[in-house]
């Protein structure tokens, strides 16, 4: 049953990751990214810890890609019509043959590694609070909420010229 | 035969899902007569009164002729955007249904007509019990806005994108202030499970009413049904669909069934919303009376009471208060419920503090 679940939320993600970039409307492309953070979410609640998936469709798939989808909707962007020129191609060889590189090592790496199950692990929302406010994190975790406080008090201090 | 208890599981499941679909089917039309009916009388009329006894039939007589009007797509609209986009929004409204509880658990008696894993059987009123329930209704709530901008981008119509965009911003406005005013109560309940939190408020000042969060978290309930209301943009907060500036908003464009379909959406949503207000702030199946049963069936009555009771205020408040100003309602949104709810966050937190939980 969960091994269903995955391959059908894996299928998933990397198709619609794959209308991401294949697109040219870009509503398109931002509403297939959503199809891809909520799968993604499946397999985080697949791999047992629901406050991780909770979280990444409420942050990312929720808040996040409505502001995209309101400045797409906002600004009107037409669908890219043209296709790539010359120079647009070589990067294109370039960025498979990289891909192709990532994935080729990857294989070897996956070649390597014995199929197992995962090491228990317990995922509970009340044990990610133990870590994430622990002495090992909490140092961490905090700077982290400082930055985002700056970076908002500094793009309201931009975009309000007279306060 | 027994099937194996993941089969049991699923064929619950299935019947339980097929068993809420069509009670909030059936909840919604009757909505909307009962809205039409009590709005009538707030103003003076008789409202609906013809089909079927008090007008009873009414919806279905909509439903009839929905169904055979012509459907229209403008011809400039992007075809499968605008077909999905009801779909998307009615799925959504279900989907956070699953989660909530709507009645105490609940034994299956030993007919004999019943197969016999289901004799005797224990069953939860509620068709997933998550450990993050809260969070799962929140984040299908973050979902549901994307039905509401697909539909009023698709159309392209000026209207319809205004109504989109504007709907998408009061609701991401909204969505904090409604996710500040449950953390109170999860603070007090120490879980985000709906199940816990409900039996949280029965233990409470003796089992008597005043232990329900509405009142030990008096401000929160306040915020939540202010936010709740624009959520899911009743009066006074339904600007997205202000007919004096936008026609219909994003569903100007949208006839036949795919109109009652959003329609649908609307309806559930609201219906969510004051279950979850049953089940956070009011106890839940609860009496709240000490001695008086709220077990079994008498539980499923009163949870439905409660239910009903909220639903007649969103009808009443809409019968009552004028729509606001775009301004107001954002500046409302902003500066009063989010400070409040921040600040009650605080006193919450204190208390649990002080009280060495």
């Amino acid at each position: 049953m969960d091994q269903i679940l995955f391959y059908a939320a894996a299928a998933l993600a990397i198709g619609s990751a794959l209308v991401v970039i294949g697109q040219r409307n870009p509503i398109y492309s931002a509403f297939a990214l959503i199809v891809t953070l909520c799968s993604l979410s499946v397999i985080f609640g697949l791999l047992g810890s629901p406050f991780i998936a909770a979280l990444q469709v409420i942050v990312y798939a929720g808040a996040i890609m409505v502001l995209f989808l309101f400045v797409l909707m906002l600004l009107n962007v037409e669908s890219e019509q043209q296709a790539a020129g010359r120079g647009g191609r070589a990067l294109g060889a370039i960025a498979v043959a990289l891909v192709a590189l990532l994935v080729a090592q990857a294989g070897a790496v996956l070649a390597r590694v014995e199929p197992g199950p995962a090491p228990a692990f317990d995922a509970s929302t009340r044990r990610m609070a133990e870590i994430l406010f622990s002495p090992q994190f909490l140092y961490v975790f905090e700077a982290t909420s400082i930055l985002i406080l700056a970076a908002l008090v500094g793009s309201i201090a931009l975009a309000k010229k007279d306060l | 035969m027994t099937p194996s208890p993941l089969v049991q599981e699923l064929i619950l499941a299935a019947i339980k899902v097929a068993l809420l679909i069509g009670a909030l089917q059936g909840l919604f039309s009757l909505m909307t007569w009962i809205e039409r009916r009590v709005l009538a009388f707030m103003q003076f009329r008789l409202g609906p009164n013809r089909t079927g006894p008090f007008g009873i039939l009414q919806p279905i007589a909509d439903g009839i002729k929905l169904f055979f009007k012509e459907e229209l797509m403008p011809a400039a609209a992007n075809k499968w955007a605008f077909l999905a986009a009801p779909v998307l929004a009615v799925t959504m409204s279900f989907l956070a249904v699953a989660v909530l509880p709507y009645g105490p658990p609940f034994r299956l008696p030993s007919w004999g007509f019943l197969p016999e894993w289901l004799q005797g059987r224990e069953l939860q009123l509620q068709i997933a019990t998550l450990d993050v329930g809260l969070l799962f209704v929140f984040a299908i709530t973050a979902l549901g806005v994307y039905g509401v901008v697909l539909a009023g981008w698709a159309a392209n119509n000026k209207y319809s994108l205004l109504g989109g965009l504007r709907s998408a911003a009061q609701m991401f406005s909204y969505e904090l202030a409604l996710g500040l005013s449950f953390v109170g109560v999860i603070m007090l309940a120490g879980s985000f499970q709906i199940n816990d939190i409900v039996s949280s408020q029965a233990s409470r000042a003796g089992g008597w009413f005043l232990g329900w969060n509405a009142f030990v978290q008096f401000p929160a309930f306040l915020v939540y049904f202010a936010a709740a209301t624009a959520e899911v943009a009743r009066t006074p907060f339904d600007l997205p669909e202000g007919e004096t500036e936008l026609v219909a908003g994003f569903h100007t464009e949208y006839s036949s069934m795919r109109f009652a379909l959003i329609q649908m959406a609307e309806y559930v949503n609201m219906i969510t919303v004051a279950a979850l207000a049953t089940n956070l702030f009011l106890g839940g199946w609860h009496s709240g009376i000490p001695g008086v049963p709220s077990e079994g069936l008498p539980g499923f009555l009163f949870w439905g009471g409660k239910l009903a009771v909220l639903l007649f205020v969103f009808i009443w408040l809409r019968g009552t208060l004028p729509r606001f100003r775009y301004d107001q309602l954002m500046h409302f949104g902003w500066k009063v419920l989010i400070p409040v709810a921040a600040v009650w966050i605080l006193v919450t937190a204190t208390g649990v503090a002080l009280a060495g939980r």
